[in-house]
């Protein structure tokens, strides 16, 4: 992500004196030291935005729809409340051990010394933009990456242990991950391209959603109660404000306001459209209509399997990781789901982590030269795609392991699951004493 | 006097009651309702999981009539409400004992 900027500070700059920043800046580039630019931070500021958006509302409205109407409230205030605490925490020690130095251990972890935004100023630069607005747009991927996780334990998981597990989560998964990726980790040294988070955020929060939904097990009436969503078009405008953000995601990794910016929200768009197409014309042909979960699912499929590509492919490319996705996805929330039965409630591996797993690889693959200086193995460089497997099998791995384990601690500190006449009685009224309607 | 009652197709609503005015039937109460017959509900399909709704949305006439028009008004409802598609509803005919308007005190006859 940013780190790249450094590498196309150059370019960048160049970029920025095309679109009126003014032909002197751009002679004294090579050898000026990095500059705040307004353009930048802008367009930063304004993708900060976006982001959160996402989350609030769009994630808690997506979700918010396709539960039963007695559960909510119960995952609309998940989704607040991790924004919440998200924040805290990323601003007490999660920027510093995800974005700080780590001395001897900086490979895996960063260190302390940005705790509590220490040495985060009016006048601190990262790249271009103020230090500020860089930890402020990756705090808003430590939001949305937790909250993505709640969707697979709907319906069930106690509050406080839900809050004790993401806390948690945040610190001991999501800070290394983005830091292995994104903080010069031993990822980022191998050469992993993962430009907005299809490894830190998407696998990350599929394979421990998957780990909540077995730890937890299924919901009451699993396969025999109807589950149906309560409200679709919540769903809707809740997967429609995700794509309006996935704008700033994506287009906001570039960190800066330039090409790459502008490419990344063009495969951004293609890719979400034609998986969302892909996906309801497969289910059209399977199930014999096409529905609205269907189409908003397969968009969502689309963006989350571009978002690891979306600094580093053609249009055409988009098209196929588009295409690719919205079958994959299709397979990982139906089939897979059916095939290994746990109950995924609204299918955050089989979207996210399925979805992250297509776009990583195909990262690999459809990588072009013409976009960035990263080559995939369509352009020769089969290499790329063994360094991505790379780093998403040490991804699933540690997000497995440390997720299961810290489910288990928070079983044993207060018990993960709320109790049966809680469950069938709604989480709403039970846990927040408030209902809908 | 007849109590005619007819669960429907909603869509067949507007059409039924044209049928049954232009029989000279004065007035009728409707109803929406849910139920099920041999088309037992139907299926709703989220992400490849099925769920069965069990309970189908219909409508519900409730006609009293005079003798002489009981054969005609039930013609007249199963020719309007057809489709020929199952959940095409069904037909119930009763005797009613007696009828009263309220506004008047008029009975039987004259009060439909």
């Amino acid at each position: 992500m940013i780190n790249s900027v450094s590498r196309l500070f150059p370019l960048l700059l160049a970029v920025a004196a095309c679109a009126g920043a003014g032909e002197a800046f751009a002679q004294a580039a090579p050898a000026a030291p990095p500059k705040l630019d307004t353009g930048d931070t802008a367009w930063m500021l304004t993708s900060t935005a976006l982001v959160l958006l996402m989350t609030i509302p769009g994630l808690a409205l997506f979700y918010g729809g396709m539960v039963r109407k007695k559960n909510v409230l119960a995952i609309s205030m998940q989704c607040f409340a991790i924004a919440c605490l998200a924040t805290v925490l990323w601003m007490a020690v999660g920027y510093s051990l995800a974005f700080g130095d780590g001395g001897s251990l900086n490979a895996y972890i960063g260190g302390l010394s940005k705790a509590f935004f220490a040495g985060v100023g009016k006048d601190t630069l990262k790249g271009t933009i103020p230090e500020s607005v860089f930890a402020m747009f990756q705090l808003t991927f430590a939001i949305i990456t937790p909250a993505l996780i709640v969707g697979a334990f709907a319906d069930r998981m106690k509050f406080s242990a839900m809050l004790l597990f993401m806390g948690a989560w945040g610190l001991v998964v999501y800070a290394p991950v983005a830091h292995w990726v994104w903080g010069d980790g031993f990822l980022a040294k191998a050469g992993v391209l993962d430009f907005a988070g299809g490894t830190v955020v998407h696998i990350n929060a599929g394979i421990a959603g998957l780990m909540a939904a077995i730890v937890l097990g299924k919901r009451k009436g699993y396969g025999s109660e109807n589950m149906a969503p309560h409200n679709m078009v919540l769903s809707l405008i809740g997967a429609s404000l995700l794509w309006v953000g996935w704008f700033g995601f994506n287009a906001g990794s570039a960190g800066a306001a330039n090409g790459q910016a502008g490419m990344a929200m063009a495969v951004t768009q293609i890719a979400a459209a034609a998986a969302a197409l892909t996906w309801m014309f497969v289910e059209w042909m399977a199930r014999g209509k096409p529905s609205v979960l269907g189409i908003v699912s397969g968009a969502v499929a689309g963006l989350v399997a571009i978002t690891p590509a979306s600094g580093f492919v053609t249009p055409m490319g988009a098209l196929a990781i588009g295409f690719i996705a919205g079958i994959a996805c299709y397979w990982g929330a139906t089939g897979l789901k059916k095939m290994l039965g746990y109950d995924d409630s609204l299918d955050v591996f089989g979207i996210h982590g399925v979805g992250g797993l297509v776009g990583a690889i195909l990262t690999g693959v459809f990588a072009s030269k013409s976009v960035s200086d990263a080559a995939g193995l369509l352009e020769g460089n089969a290499g790329q795609v063994l360094v991505q497997v790379w780093g998403v099998v040490g991804t699933i791995v540690w997000s497995a392991v440390a997720s299961y384990v810290l489910l288990k601690i928070v079983d044993a500190v207060v018990g993960l699951r709320v109790d049966e006449e809680t469950e069938v009685g709604g989480l709403d009224l039970a846990l927040h004493g408030e209902t809908v309607h | 006097m007849k109590m005619i009652m007819a669960v429907i197709k909603p869509f067949k609503l507007d059409e039924t009651r044209e049928a049954l005015t232009a029989l000279g039937i004065e007035g009728m109460t409707v109803s929406e309702v849910k139920g099920f017959g041999r088309q037992k509900g139907q299926a709703e399909i989220y992400r490849g999981a099925e769920y069965a709704v069990s309970f189908l949305p219909k409508v519900k006439i409730e006609a009293v009539v005079r003798d002489d028009l009981v054969d005609a008004a039930v013609g007249a409802i199963r020719k309007s409400a057809l489709t020929g598609k199952i959940g095409d509803g069904k037909i119930f005919v009763w005797d009613i004992g007696q009828a009263v308007r309220i506004r008047t005190g008029e009975t039987d006859r004259d009060a439909l």
